[in-house]
Formats: C-alpha cells, structure tokens, sequence
C-alpha cells in the first residue's frame, strides 16, 4: 500500500488560494471552517514564501495520541482519519497539532465547540464509502474513487503535490535538480520525521 | 598650513575613489549572470533551528481565523508529552500514592475515636446554610473530578472495558458536566472563602497542633478553635486550588479567548497538575471527614456534633460557644446518671 503525504513545494506556491476554495467547496465545508489554508512567511521581504498547509497525517500523530476518546484511525494508505460520532469536541488535537489542522465548528455560545473537522486527505470517514452519511460528515470520498485530493489536483502551479510519499518525493527532488534550488519539504521533518535532500 | 591640509585630505579621497573602482569593476561583471533567486530564500530547517525547542514558524493568512496562520507549532510535542506521560505519572502518584498512605494510616492507627465516648449531648457546629454550600460545592467536586480524571485516564483505563461508543457517550455527557457544573462549583468556593474566612487566620495554636501531629499521631490532644490547622490548610488548598482550577478551567472554557496556542497549552497544564493533586488532598479530607474520625461526619451530615467529640477536637472553640449561650464549661460532660 501507497504511503500517502502532502508536499508543497513552497518556490512553486503562488499563494491562489485555488486549493483552499477547492476544498471548501469539494467537501462543503461548513463557515468559518478551513481544512487547508495558505500561510506566507516574510511576507513582502525578501525571501517570502508562501506555503499550503492542511493535516500532514503524520506517521505517529499527535491528534491521535493525545485524543480522549480514541477517535482517530490510520487507513491502510496511512491517511489519519477521524469518527466524529466518537469525538466530543474536547479540542486537545488542535494543542497538540504540529500543524492547527483541526477545526471546530462553532455550536453554541462562547467557546463551545463541536465535533472536530480536519482534512481526509479526500478519504472520507468510517462510514461506507460515498455513502450520504459519510458525505454529510466527512465530504466526498475521493480516494475511494481513485482519485487523489482534490486540493493537489487543482493546484495551478502544481506546487501542491498529493500521492504515494515515495513518488512525489521523486518528483520533488527532479524539480530542485532541474532549477537548481528548492526550500525543502515543508512540514515533513515535524510531521514524518524525514526530508528530502535538496 | 590650510593647503597642506587640503592636499592630505585631496591624497585620502582619491585613495578612496581608487579603492572603491576596485571594488566596484567585479560586481559589475557580475551583473548580468544568472540571478539566484533562492539567494534570501528560507528553508523550513533554518526556521525550525533558529526556534530552538519552543516558538513558533507564522506567516500571514487570508482567511479570518488569525490561529491559521501559525504554520508549525513544534511545542506541540511538549504538550503531547505532558498530556501523555507527565500528567499522568503526576496524577498516578498523588492518588493512589494518596490511597496508600491512607489505607496505611487507617490499619495502624485505625478510626480516631471519641475517648470518652458520646455525652449523648450535641452541639450545632455547622447551619443549614454552611452545610448546604458544603455539599453543593462537594458534589460538583466529585463530578468534575471523576469527569477530569475521565479525560486524563479514562482512555487507557475505562475504555477498553467499556467499548468506543459508550466511552465516548459517557466522555460527551462528562464534558457537559465538567463544563457546567464549574459554574456551581466556583460560587460554591467564593462562598466557602467568605463565610469561613474569619476562622482561617493562621495564629499560635496552629503551631502547637501541628508540633503535637493534630493529635492524629500520638495521644496528645493540642487545642483547637472552631477550625485546626489541617482544616485551616484544607480551607486554603479549597480557595486557592479551586480558584487555581476555576481561572484556568475557564479560560479552556473560552479557548482562545484570552490567549494563543501556546497559552492554551499551558493553561492546560496548570489545570491538569492543580486538579490532580487536589483531588488527593480531597481524598485525605474524605478519608478524615467518614471513616478516619468517629463523629466527625455528623458535623456536616446533621450538622452537630458530640459535646465530648468537640471537646476532644474543637476544646477552645466549645469553651467559647458555651460561654456564649451560658451553658457553664464542665471538667467533663457526660450522661446524667
């Protein structure tokens, strides 16, 4: 089985924000809720980039260390997902979250929270697969249909890379040899404990 | 003179212009090679080197949710850290070593009697009211604690007996709870704080009890007034452990209300560490409260106690009291015969 990961090559990264708007819309994402957002550092000086930023499901995550009730689960493409019949909303995976990849819905008033959301890497929940339920919950199952996550596959500058940890590593690494530069993988030393060479 | 000096000072500007010539013919060859456009560039490792061990890597957002823009948080793994081992040896430790020392104390020196036995008189120790504030702040006590400790230790422990979906009910309706009934227990506290306040004051006889060991250890009998220094140290661990649990308890309440991440991280800390050690100085207040002492529950059950009992534990205070209502203090009060 594929090892799913994310990589943003953060020189390509023309801040669009097509892979946030992808995704909002993809799963229907409900207000004031983001599974993947663009974050530019040293903006406006030299050196800025900008970079797309959603869950890394990491190899040993956090979120599922930490959760209370034991709601997270790794699929067999260790894609981290999560059961929101299981989740009471408790909001440690967001302190314990490398990443601020969880989010909560806003259910009441003041700091109530509700089930947790965060990115599928497009795979879903426990639910059967493109089932109503799962939709209503989790957003389109795309992985299930064969197709990688949405955000990477609309990606303009193919910045955003989606797929086999290996495969999109490779790609990488031609990209820094080719031009002759890159800024590394971001977010894989804290979310896989490995780089890529560049 | 003057022409001299400005011949010397004509001699350093032209060294100067040689010099900056020099300097300048390279740069201006170089000019039109390939421009490095990774030159300023910056690599997530510098940035994560440059953190250290806490801080850190944010950027800008366009979207409103300012937290997003925090891109990594590698403190993360502290918290993790602390929420999976450290709080839990903590809490582990205070209990059941709280537990032992207890069951211990209880089969060595078992239930601390009433020597003279019952007078068969009473004498009111706590109204109505103080009684009612007790209980009401006892009992949000006992369900925030069971649900706190749910959340610390409830995964390893209560969840493989019981099963996901029923652990995972039982923790949605404890959140509620512990979420609630914090409200309850804080007006509890504030009340407890000000209607016992003027009894609390440390003074000379506390240094006496606890030097005879509150006549727990040994037979000596210190004297005491209405509270003795284990209830004033009790009264105390309440206000501020409780004030502690409730600020913070709060603030987690109202998450990101009043600070970032990574006060989010430690204020959750705080309240895991004050929260487990106040249950065990509970425990020892439960323990001393039933089964440690005869007589002493029914000071907060009924709310009187033996006139012997309270001879024997609040001498100073009972002298006091009978003074008050008239009632003449006597070498011994028993059953007339």
């Amino acid at each position: 089985m594929a090892r799913m990961k994310f990589l943003c090559d953060a020189d390509r990264c023309i801040e669009c924000n097509a892979c946030v708007t992808a995704c909002k819309n993809e799963h229907e994402v409900p207000w004031g809720i983001n599974r993947r957002r663009v974050v530019t550092i040293n903006d406006g000086k030299p050196g800025e980039r900008s970079i797309s930023m959603a869950c890394m499901h990491c190899t040993d995550a956090p979120c599922a260390a930490v959760c209370p009730v034991n709601c997270f689960y790794t699929t067999a493409d260790a894609v981290v997902l999560h059961s929101k019949d299981l989740c009471i909303g408790c909001g440690y995976c967001f302190y314990a979250c490398p990443f601020g990849a969880p989010q909560y819905p806003k259910v009441g008033n003041f700091g109530s929270r509700g089930k947790m959301d965060k990115c599928t890497y497009c795979a879903g929940g426990p639910e059967a697969d493109n089932s109503a339920a799962e939709y209503a919950k989790y957003g389109s199952n795309r992985l299930a249909e064969g197709k990688l996550p949405l955000c990477a596959e609309m990606c303009s500058t193919k910045s955003l890379l989606a797929g086999d940890g290996e495969i999109i590593a490779q790609i990488y690494k031609e990209r820094v040899t080719k031009r002759g530069y890159g800024s590394g993988a971001w977010g894989w030393q804290t979310a896989y404990r490995e780089t890529i060479a560049s | 003179m003057a022409t001299r000096f400005s011949l010397f000072r004509f001699a350093i500007v032209g060294a100067m212009l040689a010099l900056f010539a020099l300097t300048a013919v390279p740069a201006q060859a170089q000019q039109p090679s390939q421009v490095n456009p990774t030159a300023s560039s910056v690599k997530e490792d510098q940035l994560l080197k440059a953190l250290g061990s806490s801080g850190n890597i944010s950027g800008r957002v366009t979207i409103p949710d300012q937290k997003a823009a925090t891109l990594i948080q590698p403190e993360g793994r502290t918290w993790r850290e602390f929420h999976e081992v450290t709080l839990r040896w903590i809490g582990a430790i205070a209990i059941l070593g709280m537990l032992v020392l207890l069951t211990a104390f209880y089969l060595i020196r078992g239930m601390v009697r009433i020597e003279k036995g019952r007078s068969g008189r009473t004498i009111v120790r706590f109204t109505a009211f103080e009684r009612s504030v007790h209980w009401m702040t006892a009992t949000c006590f006992i369900i925030l604690g069971l649900s706190g400790l749910n959340i610390t230790f409830g995964r390893p422990v209560l969840l493989p007996l019981i099963g996901l979906e029923a652990f995972s009910t039982w923790s949605q309706m404890a959140k509620y709870a512990h979420n609630f009934l914090s409200f309850p227990f804080t007006i509890g506290v504030i009340m407890m704080l000000l209607m016992w306040l003027a009894w609390q004051i440390p003074d000379g006889t506390d240094v006496e009890w606890i030097k005879e060991g509150g006549g727990l250890v040994g037979d000596k009998h210190p004297h005491a007034k209405r509270f003795n220094a284990g209830q004033k140290a009790i009264y105390w661990i309440v206000v501020f452990g409780g004030g502690a649990a409730a600020v913070t308890g709060y603030l987690l309440m109202f998450p990101f209300y009043a600070t970032d991440i990574a006060g989010m991280q430690t204020v959750q800390s705080i309240h895991g560490i004050v929260a487990v050690l106040f249950v065990a100085v509970m425990l020892a207040h439960i323990y001393i409260g039933t089964i440690g002492m005869e007589g002493a529950f029914e000071s907060m059950g009924t709310g009187t106690v033996d006139v012997n009992w309270a001879k024997q534990h609040h001498d100073l205070w009972l002298t006091e009291q009978q003074a008050q209502t008239g009632a003449a203090p006597r070498p011994s009060a028993q059953p007339a015969e």
